[in-house]
């Protein structure tokens, strides 16, 4: 190829396009995969690794599963035969109270409305344009409401009570980890404010508080919510074990949250608080106009983070009794018809939390996305 | 409303300030009439910039008195709030507000502080932007526009809150130097349409063509104080004498 030799005037040297070889999909492959000796070996390495990992994986997961028309263990391994699939009968069988717990069988249909008007909150939060901040707020404040009366019941619109040790399943997973994902993060805000805050009143009650809870496991305070609590309050007194439970989980995941933003507290410079300060905002107007949007957006990916833990962590109920998804399916196994059966359990558990971590986490990213505006202090 | 005129701007009496046990401002007295322009200068850590700063009370002193537009600075914050809601300040890194585009930079004080309609509140940034040459750019952020462009905002964002006097503190100290003309060019319009002013800046160019009096600070003293003519030309204090011949070679 000729070197271009005329020259041209400043501002008038046309782009050129790169030289051949320099883009593409071959060249793509040959920087990323093939670059060295030891990295072709890696690449091959792990194309073997797949290799014999996913294809077993769907022969059992898909061709030689079982779904329907089997009752019990035995009748899938009748239906399988020589090929041994996955036995998701068990999985299909056991749905309802997968989903429900032991929530009455007539009454389902409040929670069906619950989980509509949840993924209908989450997905009118989701879109786009909607930047409009009051309906948002209105659905934040309507959904818990609305589901808690849905949920619990309520006389005045007819409903019938239905205890909270009924609840079980994903039901009982999405109120713990929603309650306390939604509940901690203002208490989280709260107290990282507090702890930054020059007067010591609030600056040592949140240092305490946090460092408490943040030392303590969360089990231990599950325990302390399921029988210590019992031995504080008055005789007689009836306090909810799920209400009780729920309390421990927001105060344990706002503690770990409020670190977080504080440390995204920490990362805005000084001058926007001067700058805020010098234009004569307030204190509060100062901290939700500036200095908040800025830590928020800086801590996204550790409050997601927290978040996912805190989501995970509501297997952990099953300690006390309560029957999440986990629970419900270990109860699940030790039954005869199902005896044997444990493969199957946890791969749809850890789908089951899988698809709710990843989604979170993907939020995550795009919210980051969306929220940058080039400017990088 | 006359004898209102006759009342300085900020009158600084006998001020003294600390950092820990480090005495940093000595002895501060200065008056400012309104409409003034007063540059301040002096070899860094001279204090030129904690002195300003002390004027919207972003730093405390502890002895003397500071009173702005008849008001005194104590630790009352109504009276705080007051005082900054009627000085602006320009700061050498600017400090816009790099999540919000800057035309929500421009309305957010005079819509939240002083408690005007947004669209009034609208009206008036894109009139101060236009002063500064860059209304095109008011729906961008500010990480996308240049430092020139960026101190330029800032005292678009200042004047929105219609103050009756400016503080700048370095604003042209971080610039490059092509940028540097732009932003002076808007400061010296500000100042010929009588704005009051106190600017912490080393560009000699600017005070000499501006100032009504120079003051010439070191180790946390006012050492002069004349106007630029006699400090420029005839500088009395040896001190001065040597900054001069270093800064304008």
């Amino acid at each position: 190829m000729s070197l271009e030799t005329k020259k041209y005037p400043v501002g008038m040297h046309p782009a050129l396009p790169p030289p051949s070889g320099s883009v593409g999909p071959v060249r793509w492959m040959r920087d990323n995969l093939f670059s060295s000796t030891s990295n072709t070996v890696l690449t091959l390495l792990g194309l073997y690794l797949i290799y014999i990992i996913v294809p077993p994986f769907i022969q059992w997961a898909f061709i030689d599963s079982v779904v329907f028309g089997a009752e019990s263990r035995k009748e899938c391994l009748a239906i399988m035969g020589e090929d041994r699939g996955a036995c998701w009968s068990f999985v299909y069988r056991r749905w309802g109270q997968f989903v429900y717990g032991f929530y009455p069988v007539e009454e389902r249909w409040r929670v069906n409305v619950a989980f509509l008007l949840t993924a209908f909150t989450i997905a009118v939060v989701l879109i786009e344009r909607l930047r409009a901040i009051k309906p948002v707020l209105i659905a934040g404040v309507l959904l818990p409401v609305v589901s808690f009366f849905l949920i619990t019941g309520s006389s005045i619109f007819g409903l019938a009570d239905v205890p909270t040790n009924k609840m079980g399943g994903i039901l009982l997973t999405l109120i713990v980890g929603l309650t306390g994902i939604f509940v901690s993060l203002p208490i989280s805000i709260m107290l990282a404010l507090s702890r930054i805050s020059k007067l010591p009143i609030f600056s040592i009650f949140a240092t305490i508080f946090i460092e408490f809870i943040r030392g303590v496991p969360l089990i231990t305070l599950l325990f302390i919510a399921s029988t210590l609590l019992s031995y504080f309050l008055p005789a007689g007194s009836n306090f909810d074990l799920l209400l009780r439970v729920l309390i421990m989980v927001t105060i344990f995941s706002a503690a770990y949250i409020a670190e977080v933003i504080r440390g995204g507290l920490a990362a805005i410079p000084t001058g926007q608080y001067e700058a805020a300060d010098a234009l004569g905002l307030s204190y509060w107007q100062s901290m939700r106009l500036i200095i908040l949007p800025q830590a928020l957006k800086i801590s996204i990916p550790g409050i997601v983070g927290s978040f996912i833990g805190l989501f995970k962590d509501t297997t952990l109920v099953v300690i006390i009794g309560l029957l999440d998804p986990l629970g419900i399916g270990m109860a699940a196994i030790s039954t005869t018809a199902w005896a044997g059966l444990s493969t199957e359990l946890y791969v749809f558990i850890g789908l089951f939390f899988f698809i709710f971590c990843f989604g979170m986490s993907r939020y995550s990213l795009h919210l980051e996305k969306k929220l940058h505006t080039g400017h990088n202090n | 409303m006359a004898n209102n005129n006759d009342k300085p701007a900020i009158v600084i009496a006998g001020m003294h300030k600390w950092y820990g046990d480090f005495h940093v401002l000595r002895d501060i007295n200065i008056e400012v009439k309104k409409g003034e322009i007063i540059v301040v200068c002096g070899p860094s850590g001279s204090g030129k910039s904690t002195m300003i700063r002390c004027i919207n009370r972003l730093e405390e002193h502890q002895q003397g008195q500071i009173i702005v537009d008849g008001i005194e600075l104590t630790n009352d914050i109504k009276k705080i709030d007051e005082v900054r809601r009627e000085v602006g300040m320009c700061f050498q890194h600017f400090n816009l507000f790099p999540h919000l585009t800057i035309l929500e930079n421009c309305t957010l004080a005079p819509i939240w502080v002083r408690g005007i309609p947004k669209k009034e509140a609208e009206a008036t940034a894109m009139h101060f932007l236009e002063k500064v040459k860059i209304p095109d750019q008011a729906l961008k952020y500010p990480g996308q526009l240049s430092g020139g462009q960026q101190q330029r905002v800032a005292i678009a964002r200042s004047l929105c809150m219609k103050p009756r006097t400016i503080l700048f503190d370095e604003p042209t100290s971080a610039l490059d130097p092509e940028m540097i003309k732009e932003v002076l060019d808007v400061m010296i319009e500000l100042a010929e349409e009588g704005m009051t002013m106190i600017c912490v800046t080393h560009e000699m160019g600017f005070a000499r063509k501006v100032a009504d009096r120079v003051i010439f600070m070191d180790a946390g003293q006012i050492v002069e104080e004349n106007t630029p003519a006699e400090f420029f030309d005839n500088p009395k204090n040896e001190r001065t004498q040597l900054f001069l011949s270093q800064i304008l070679h």
